[in-house]
């Protein structure tokens, strides 16, 4: 792996949250400077920032896109306790000119009590449905029931954890085969209160979110927790950043045809890595659920694949190379620049060469 | 055997402390972004942050070149998937033999490319990648069809395997007979520094006619020594060599193969080469002297030369279940004893085993890219050779690996074509892959839009044709292109949707008093069904198309129809009924006693605000009342039909 290209983020803090939008041509970037940038990414690969503003009055901690069919529509959280959702106006021509585009505040959810930790939307084919989960330990879902109307909000269920909640992550499945499911992940600390990671199932009859399952062998802080993209399987698959990487496999048990409660699951665990040596900060699969990144104390992202025998190991690390920390924004490192350019010219000189080529021995012996 | 390990290589990010800080990351579509960052649950302040970095896949880098590689072999492989089933084995085995042929010559040209790109000064960074990847084409290029070879066409009782061998490490050092041309072209050819080397080369590779021609001028150089040359070109010529055409059976080129090693050793025993340390090299070399073999190294480079070597001057009719016995020992006798194999020679290995299964997973492992693996295990799927291993979820290896590397093809932004027709040939998960990947690529035209659409129409992927039409109507509608907006809406069959737009396209008439896009309208057909307020948009601007043509009283009558039959939302009744004032003014009698009565019910329930008119109602002539914002319709109005139901 290399890296192709570096972009000059421009925050006046740290970054703790990049987002890439559904088609992956747009991201959203959210920092401690309380702002979210967005991005467009141009034919040429280039990115650029195409708005800035302050979105809340603390740390924004997480920002993540809409489904495109909903329009163009960001949500974040905060420190400062409140989520936000965000409807991109198509602006002025010469705004359109200057390559900038507005972002304005649709609605402010302000029914947290302390920090938000993590802002999710529901998968599509339950309508516009958001979630954030907060230092409260309440998981909150809210829904737009007019899709045209972003300011209305209705706050559909609260789901008491009883722990503090870090991280949230639905189960992206559409299949009718099962009902919609929700993972929720605790970073309290105490390793007396049995399993930090919880799963919730929405009951048809009840109209509510039951507990399913509580994953009782993990005992230490969860600091984000994402189920895999489903693929046509039986089972559903969920990682877990905690102390290690761990990897869970979900069995949906056969329902007697009387019981109304919940799926009872065989929980398996798939697999564990403690090459991070300590804690595991972030966990997240790449789309067709073939890789598994993972980012932990020791500076570094990790790949994970599985073979075809399902043996999963560590295909590739990211690591900074050492050189001091760049201080100052907005000052691309030389290196950097050399890096970005030589590949870009390194792809012309490709692009130029393979184009220029007209022979081409392709003799069958 | 153990599997393969290869230790995951580390990629630096620039600029970063990975003891300072932590690396964020997030999943794009053919990358990944990183940026430092520290998780923390109380979180804080910590500087500015520089830069957001893109890291993509070494192979991304000659992508370009590959994309050749790409395309051709998706033309292969098409091709190979509808050779039909049901033709007898006989007539597959030489197709597929081809169709090994076509890979390898495609890998050939994709090598060359590379070859010659990693030439190029301004790329001179990037060398290292570009050369690794290069290396490992060529060992694609030289392999492909050994394995083929071995595990396709190898008749283990035909005793043509050492001539497959004897084929495939030519094909690896093809660099000899440039060097002999080299030599030949010189002006003492028998004195040229390589000429013995060339010479010797072609002995081991039991190329015995080019051998000869070449000794031809040595011996032109000593006449004296001729008699020794004259005996060492006879044992050359005389050398038997297997031929599988021929009626000659097995026992026989055996009997007289050894028959030829007596007399050769024979020359040995009288010390005929003595005199020429060369000359008797290569008497040694042909009764299979090993130690005289380990000599010329330099020459044979590889194990596996050594190898094919040894089998032609001492084991020429080795059977391919004997095989693994002389490789692994052969393996060892050339590699130094600190030397460790390398992955690609382990895989070589699980080849001569005929350990199927141990070269795929080898392969999916050690060589940087599912391409190889993933064509080959086809191939070899169709020739049935392959158990299916059950995979946790069902599949095979084959399918497996072809989604892999249909996966990495998804990401391009031109090969993804590409990618539909390998999935549509993985019949376990081809087709569910296909719908998670295809929804995320860009739309970033209508044409493109058009194309995706057309792809997953072709496979009844019906959500996600609504999908992307509905993202589609989005877009359109943000940017006021209320005509594209609506023909999307349409295609999703999303009737909500499909209202809200018609809703804009009549709140623009109220405002401009025409229609855009009328093209549009005037043509929507039976899609008018979909939603209420668009068959309204539609038959209203049917009546204005009536009007136009001076149709009138078939105007008139569709314009009552749209209120009676409730296809008009009540709010646009006042427009309705302000539109059928010219038609009341017209100097002919267009609205007929009943018709008239009709409007008048109509009116009526406007502007009294109750919600179903009676028929037997009497008819009231209204006064005229203010304040009522219909006042300035109802008072012409009456006058009207006053004057009608004068006449």
């Amino acid at each position: 792996m290399f890296v192709a290209r570096s972009i000059a983020a421009d925050h006046k803090d740290l970054i703790h949250d990049v987002s890439y939008d559904f088609h992956g041509r747009r991201m959203a970037t959210c920092s401690s400077d309380q702002s979210v940038k967005v991005w467009d990414k141009s034919e040429s690969g280039d990115w650029h920032c195409t708005a800035s503003w302050k979105t809340h009055s603390g740390s924004v901690w997480r920002v993540t896109w809409a489904h495109p069919e909903f329009g163009q529509v960001l949500a974040s959280c905060s420190f400062d306790r409140t989520a936000a959702v965000w409807e991109e106006i198509v602006g002025e021509s010469n705004d359109k000119q200057r390559g900038q585009s507005h972002w304005i505040k649709r609605t402010t959810l302000v029914d947290s009590r302390t920090s938000v930790t993590d802002v999710k939307f529901a998968p599509k084919h339950m309508g516009l449905m958001l979630t954030t989960c907060s230092a409260d330990g309440v998981v909150r879902v809210y829904e737009a029931p007019d899709v045209m109307n972003l300011s209305q909000w209705s706050l559909q269920h609260e789901i008491s954890c009883k722990l503090s909640c870090s991280c949230i992550s639905w189960n992206p499945s559409s299949s009718r085969a099962h009902p919609p499911m929700i993972a929720v992940g605790s970073d309290d600390s105490n390793v007396m209160y049995g399993g930090k990671v919880q799963i919730y199932e929405y009951n048809d009859n009840t109209r509510k979110y039951a507990k399913a399952e509580t994953l009782m062998t993990v005992t230490d802080a969860v600091h984000d927790i994402a189920f895999s993209p489903n693929l046509g399987r039986s089972f559903h698959v969920l990682a877990i950043a905690t102390k290690d990487v761990r990897i869970f496999k979900l069995v949906p048990l056969r329902k007697e045809s009387s019981s109304t409660g919940p799926t009872k699951f065989e929980v398996q665990i798939v697999a564990q890595f403690d090459n991070h040596n300590s804690q595991v900060w972030r966990v997240s699969w790449n789309i067709t659920s073939t890789l598994l990144a993972s980012s932990g104390d020791d500076g570094c992202v990790r790949l994970w694949k599985a073979n075809y025998m399902d043996n999963w190991k560590c295909t590739g690390i990211l690591k900074g190379d050492g050189s001091p920390v760049n201080g100052s924004s907005g000052q691309p490192g030389a290196m950097n620049t050399m890096v970005g350019s030589t590949v870009q010219t390194s792809q012309n000189a490709l692009n130029g060469s393979a184009a220029g080529r007209a022979k081409h021995t392709s003799s069958l012996n | 055997m153990e599997e393969v390990d290869v230790e995951p290589t580390t990629t630096p990010i620039p600029g970063f402390d990975s003891n300072q800080k932590h690396l964020g990351f997030v999943w794009g579509p053919g990358d990944i972004l990183v940026y430092e960052t520290i998780y923390k649950a109380s979180g804080g302040s910590a500087g500015g942050c520089p830069f957001v970095h893109e890291v993509r896949k070494d192979e991304d880098i000659y992508s370009p070149i590959l994309r050749k590689l790409f395309n051709e072999s998706h033309h292969i492989f098409v091709g190979l998937q509808r050779i039909r089933e049901d033709l007898p084995s006989k007539n597959k085995k030489p197709q597929f033999v081809s169709i090994s042929k076509n890979y390898r010559s495609v890998i050939r040209a994709c090598m060359e490319e590379l070859q010659q790109v990693a030439g190029i000064p301004s790329l001179s960074t990037l060398k290292g990648v570009i050369s690794m990847m290069s290396h490992l084409s060529l060992w694609c290029e030289q392999n492909f069809n050994i394995f083929c070879t071995l595990f396709v066409v190898c008749d283990p009782l035909a005793g043509s395997l050492v001539l497959h061998l004897l084929d495939w490490v030519r094909l690896h050092k093809a660099d000899v007979d440039e060097k002999a041309r080299e030599v030949l072209a010189s002006e003492s050819p028998a004195e040229h520094q390589a000429y013995w080397d060339v010479v010797i080369s072609y002995v081991l590779q039991g190329r015995m006619d080019e051998a000869r021609q070449v000794l031809v001028k040595q011996a032109a150089l000593q006449p004296a020594a001729r008699v020794m040359f004259k005996l060492l070109d006879n044992l050359l010529m005389k050398m038997p060599i297997f031929n599988p055409g021929e009626t000659q059976t097995l026992t026989e080129f055996d009997v007289k193969w050894r028959h030829w090693r007596e007399e050769v050793d024979h020359c040995l025993q009288d010390q005929s080469f003595a005199s020429n340390r060369h000359l008797e090299d290569i008497c040694k070399i042909l009764v299979g002297d090993e130690d005289v073999l380990l000599e010329y190294k330099e020459l044979l480079s590889t194990w596996y030369h050594f190898l094919v070597t040894r089998l032609l001057f001492s084991h020429p009719t080795v059977k391919p279940t004997e095989l693994h016995y002389y490789a692994q020992s052969s393996m060892h006798m050339f590699l130094d004893t600190r030397s460790v194999p390398e992955p690609l020679d382990s895989i070589l290995l699980a080849a001569f085993e005929f350990d199927i299964h141990q070269v795929i997973k080898d392969c999916s492992i050690a060589l940087n890219n599912w391409w190889f693996v993933g064509h080959l295990t086809d191939l070899l799927d169709h020739c049935k050779l392959l158990q299916s291993h059950n995979l946790h979820f069902g599949s095979n290896l084959r399918e497996f690996l072809l989604l892999e590397y249909a996966s990495g093809l998804f990401t391009h932004h031109s090969l993804w074509q590409l990618a539909v027709d390998y999935f549509d040939h993985c019949p376990e998960f081809g087709r569910v892959y296909l719908e998670l990947q295809i929804e995320r690529v860009p739309l970033d035209t209508e044409r493109k839009a058009l194309k995706v659409i057309r792809i997953c129409e072709q496979r009844q992927m019906t959500e996600q044709v609504r999908s992307i039409c509905k993202i589609m109507a989005k877009k359109a509608l943000r940017n006021n292109r209320l005509g594209s907006a609506l023909s999307w809406s349409i295609r999703a069959k999303d009737a909500a949707f499909a209202t809200l737009i018609s809703e804009r396209f009549l709140q623009d008439y109220c405002a401009k008093g025409t229609f855009s896009d009328l093209d549009l309208i005037d043509n929507l057909g039976p899609a008018m069904l979909l939603s209420d307020r668009l068959t309204f948009l539609g038959k209203y601007r049917e009546f204005h198309r009536l009007y136009g043509e001076k149709r009138f009283s078939d105007a008139a009558k569709l314009l009552l129809s749209l209120m009676t039959a409730k296809i008009a939302p009540h709010s646009f009744w006042m427009t309705l009924l302000t539109d059928a004032l010219p038609l009341l003014e017209q100097k002919e009698v267009i609205f007929s006693a009943d018709q008239t009565h009709e409007l008048m019910f109509c009116l009526e329930e406007l502007t009294s605000g109750k919600s179903v008119p009676t028929p037997d109602r009497p008819m009231q002539v209204l006064g005229y009342t203010p304040p009522y914002p219909l006042s300035n319709v109802c008072f012409p109005f009456n006058l009207l039909i006053l004057f009608y139901n004068m006449l």
